[in-house]
């Protein structure tokens, strides 16, 4: 009895039941078997798939995307019209998805800041409010937003009718040059004329000067310790060279005012009501989300390190810029990051108020013009893939940049 | 001494001037105020301003409340009876936002089912509640499901008997044999469901003895209700319990995989997880719609309501996975040394060890997963479900209700925040309650 053997280590040679109970085989055994399973389950899929469609007389190709749409898409950023191709709508409406998720992405982070930050003020009525919009916008589905919002467009706003005649029931705002209506808002075009390159280039070459400028700023800074005002020089950089070159050349970059005709608005930019809709409420929606985790990362800063950077005799405002901000944004960008890719693929809900996003496009009417489900869907999912593991791929290496370098 | 004191000072005096009151604007509700509100000028400023919003607030909601209308026909009628709001048109439609166009003499059903949830949730919510409520919990998923669609009890009394079947398989090996018995009754289980269970033999012997429905009277039998026509908040309600329910436990299982050492189960683990986050919901939807019919053998059809939930459960449970691998992460690494110094097997310390605490330190982020999960529930009418937006549409269409707005929508906002506010709340109170740090 007390000669037990130790088969593990003997030669014994291998038997079955090791695989099972021996921990150095069972590991091997459990993968090779979850292997199998997954090849089985997915060629069992692709079986049915390619039976199906043999059955259905289909085959899979995404040659439909060549073939002409004949449907049209109002709201476009580059040039489209109905006799274009599939691949052409599929192409206007991956812009569309593109530009309300970058609108989006801006606001909601403006407004996410701002509230995040009112969340913490020392006003009792402000922080309340505050409070309520936070949890009034997470706590309801961001598509009844959506719709509700599209809803108060198309009612609440007067008919571009009411703007005619002499003493019209609606006026333009801001000093005649935006037109909100229940059709959209027109807003001014800019319009280029000859000179207008060299405004262009002096905005640029500004913008180039303020990065260099708070390059320079930091630099001086660690050399010397003193703070250059970057806010205002930077401010200054982007506004004066370019105002000044656009009233020395003589305004070459003009406006054209929207103006009504007949019933309608003519010239400006429209922006349709779907488009201002889903705007709206993707950026509020994501902004309550954006402003509790501002919230939770300035929270994240340990009280001693505001008081130790006050016992130094900074003051106040650098004691935020210098101190607690810089240890706040390692909290914030990440969570910021997974809100950037949810407000993108919240975007897709624009299929419920007609905005021609690409789920607009592809997985809906050439989706369902061509019948083409599987290639539709699968390509869908492949473009909003891709999208997000870029989005999400840009954040990290953002995120890299700013963290704590540890050693 | 005193004698000294006496004569060299004029006055001494023996008891305390009684405390004055505070100056009247360092006390009451001026002193709040001056530091709540009126601290600086930008705060004061602010202030006013907020005090004006929710003047201008109440201002225009107060009359639209105050001079509603409940009943009426349509809404010209309402607005020739009053200005305000008119919430006949929820008078009229609730049983269509709570039922969808379930039958309207069978809604009894559906409403034992949500009274019946109370109990079935209770010892779960609640350490509390008796143990014993337990037994309700586990039979409810049944329970449920023959009140919701109806039809004969033998369906699920014949699932049910595959689960009874395995647990008693499970628990008598599992004393001597814990793998194999795990193996074997997942095994029975599923050979059960597949080949015997369903409409399988069990379901006709059970027949033949209550009787088919569809033949004549029968014992324990309702009357069918189809998936299409069941929507409303009992749709939501449907949804949101099963997906959420479900995704629990496969997303701790995608979370443990996607941490485990075995390469090929961290990357099938991990594939699934990026993939499913890297699309939006929607098109999920549109898979489970129109495209998993492809997928399957042909000639299967299962239930809309059914392909919805899997999508819906697929979608959280990849979420959940990557809040729980967070909380994994946050333990430290001598919790799983310490687990295997003990001489615990890999599950034996998940269970024991690991995952109560990584559970704990999660708790904000799954109770996050789920309340996006339930709100992403309205999704559902984009592919044509009535749920409570989808119900919405047919009455905005509708000539004698055309033009309603805020009354619709601010109902569902108000069912939507109600539900999601609560499980923030119940969030909370479980942070406190398994708080151990005593900070």
């Amino acid at each position: 009895m007390t000669a037990v053997t130790d088969h593990s280590q003997g030669d014994e040679g291998f038997r079955l039941s090791q695989l099972l109970y021996d921990t150095r085989y069972r590991s091997v055994t459990i993968q090779i078997i979850a292997l199998l399973a997954l090849i089985a389950g997915l060629g069992w899929l692709l079986n049915n798939a390619v039976s199906n469609l043999a059955a259905a007389g289909q085959d899979f190709n995404f040659g439909f995307l060549g073939s002409v749409a004949g449907y049209d898409i109002n709201q476009r950023l580059i040039e489209y019209d109905s006799q274009m191709t599939h691949g052409r709508a599929t192409l206007v409406g991956l812009l569309n998805t593109l530009l309300v998720a970058v609108l989006g992405c801006i606001t909601c982070t403006v407004i996410g800041v701002i509230m995040g930050v009112l969340r913490l003020s020392p006003n009792w009525i402000v922080r309340q409010l505050s409070a309520v919009y936070v949890e009034a916008f997470r706590n309801v589905p961001v598509l009844l937003w959506i719709v509700l919002i599209m809803g108060v467009m198309i009612k609440v706003p007067p008919q571009p009718r009411a703007f005619r005649g002499d003493n019209p029931d609606a006026t333009m705002s801001l000093w005649d040059s935006v037109a909100i209506t229940n059709r959209g808002i027109y807003i001014p075009r800019p319009t280029y004329e000859a000179g207008s390159a060299l405004v262009v280039g002096v905005f640029l070459a500004s913008i180039v000067a303020i990065f260099a400028f708070r390059w320079f700023a930091k630099k001086r800074q660690e050399e010397t310790g003193q703070i250059l005002p970057v806010f205002w020089v930077g401010l200054g950089l982007f506004f004066v060279p370019a105002i000044l070159t656009q009233l020395v050349m003589g305004s070459p970059i003009g406006l054209e005012y929207p103006e009504l005709a007949g019933f309608n608005f003519s010239g400006g930019i429209h922006l349709r009501n779907s488009l201002i809709a889903l705007w709206i409420a993707l950026s509020l929606y994501t902004g309550a989300f954006v402003a509790e985790n501002v919230r939770a990362g300035i929270l994240s800063v340990s009280k001693g390190q505001t008081e130790a950077a006050a016992s130094l005799g900074i003051r106040p405002n650098r004691i935020m810029n210098l101190v607690v901000l810089p240890q706040a944004l390692r909290v914030i960008i990440p969570p910021m990051i997974s809100n950037y890719l949810n407000l993108t693929k919240n975007s897709s809900l624009a299929l419920a108020i007609g905005y021609m996003d690409l789920t607009g496009t592809l997985g809906n009417i050439t989706r369902n013009q061509t019948g083409r489900e599987m290639e539709s869907v699968l390509l869908l999912m492949a473009i909003y893939l891709s999208l997000s593991l870029s989005i999400s791929a840009v954040g990290n290496w953002y995120n890299n940049s700013v963290k704590l370098k540890e050693r | 001494m005193s004698d000294t004191h006496a004569n060299t000072v004029a006055f001494v005096r023996e008891t305390q001037i009684p405390q004055s009151p505070p100056p009247a604007t360092e006390r009451g509700i001026v002193k709040w105020l001056r530091e709540n509100m009126f601290s600086s000028v930008l705060n004061s400023i602010l202030s006013l301003l907020s005090i004006f919003f929710i003047f201008m607030l109440i201002k225009d909601l107060g009359p639209w409340f105050w001079n509603s209308t409940w009943n009426a026909e349509n809404l010209a009628e309402c607005r020739e009876l009053n200005s305000g709001a008119c919430f006949a048109v929820i008078n009229e439609r609730w049983p269509q936002f709570f039922f969808g166009f379930y039958p309207a003499e069978e809604r009894w059903r559906p409403v034992l089912a949500f009274l019946l949830l109370f109990p079935a949730l209770a010892p779960v919510l609640f350490d509390k509640a008796p143990r014993a409520l337990l037994v309700v919990t586990l039979l409810f998923p049944f329970v449920a499901y023959w009140l919701i669609w109806g039809g004969s009890i033998a369906f699920p009394l014949a699932v049910l008997l595959g689960f009874v079947l395995a647990f008693v398989i499970w628990k008598a090996l599992a004393k001597t044999q814990p793998t194999i018995a795990l193996i074997v009754s997942v095994l029975v289980l599923v050979l059960y469901q597949l080949v015997v269970g369903g409409a399988g033999l069990v379901e006709n012997i059970l027949m033949g003895i209550l009787g088919n429905p569809e033949d004549g009277p029968a014992l324990l039998a309702f009357e069918e209700v189809e998936s299409r026509n069941i929507g409303g908040f009992l749709l939501t309600l449907i949804l949101g319990i099963t997906s959420i329910s479900l995704a629990l436990p496969i997303g701790i299982l995608l979370a443990l995989g996607r941490q485990s050492d075995l390469i090929i189960i961290k990357y099938i683990c991990v594939g699934f997880i990026e993939f499913i986050r890297g699309v939006p919901l929607i098109t999920l939807l549109f898979v489970a719609n129109v495209l998993l019919a492809y997928f399957l053998p042909p000639g299967t059809t299962f239930d809309l309501i059914l392909r919805v939930v899997i999508m819906v459960t697929a979608f959280a449970a990849a979420y959940l996975a990557e809040v729980v691998r967070g909380g994994l992460a946050a333990l430290p690494r001598g919790q799983y040394e310490a687990a295997d110094s003990l001489g615990l097997d890999y599950w034996q310390a998940m269970q024991l060890i690991i995952l109560p605490q990584a559970l704990k330190i999660s708790i904000p982020g799954i109770v996050n997963v789920f309340i996006g999960l339930f709100k992403d529930t309205v999704l559902v009418s984009i592919i044509s479900m009535y749920d409570p937006l989808g119900i919405v549409q047919p009455i905005l269409a509708d000539s004698d209700w055309n033009g309603i707005l805020w009354e619709l929508y601010g109902f569902v906002a108000l069912f939507f925040f109600i539900f999601c506010y609560a499980m923030s709340q119940y969030s909370r109170y479980l942070e406190q309650k398994l708080r151990t740090d005593h900070r």
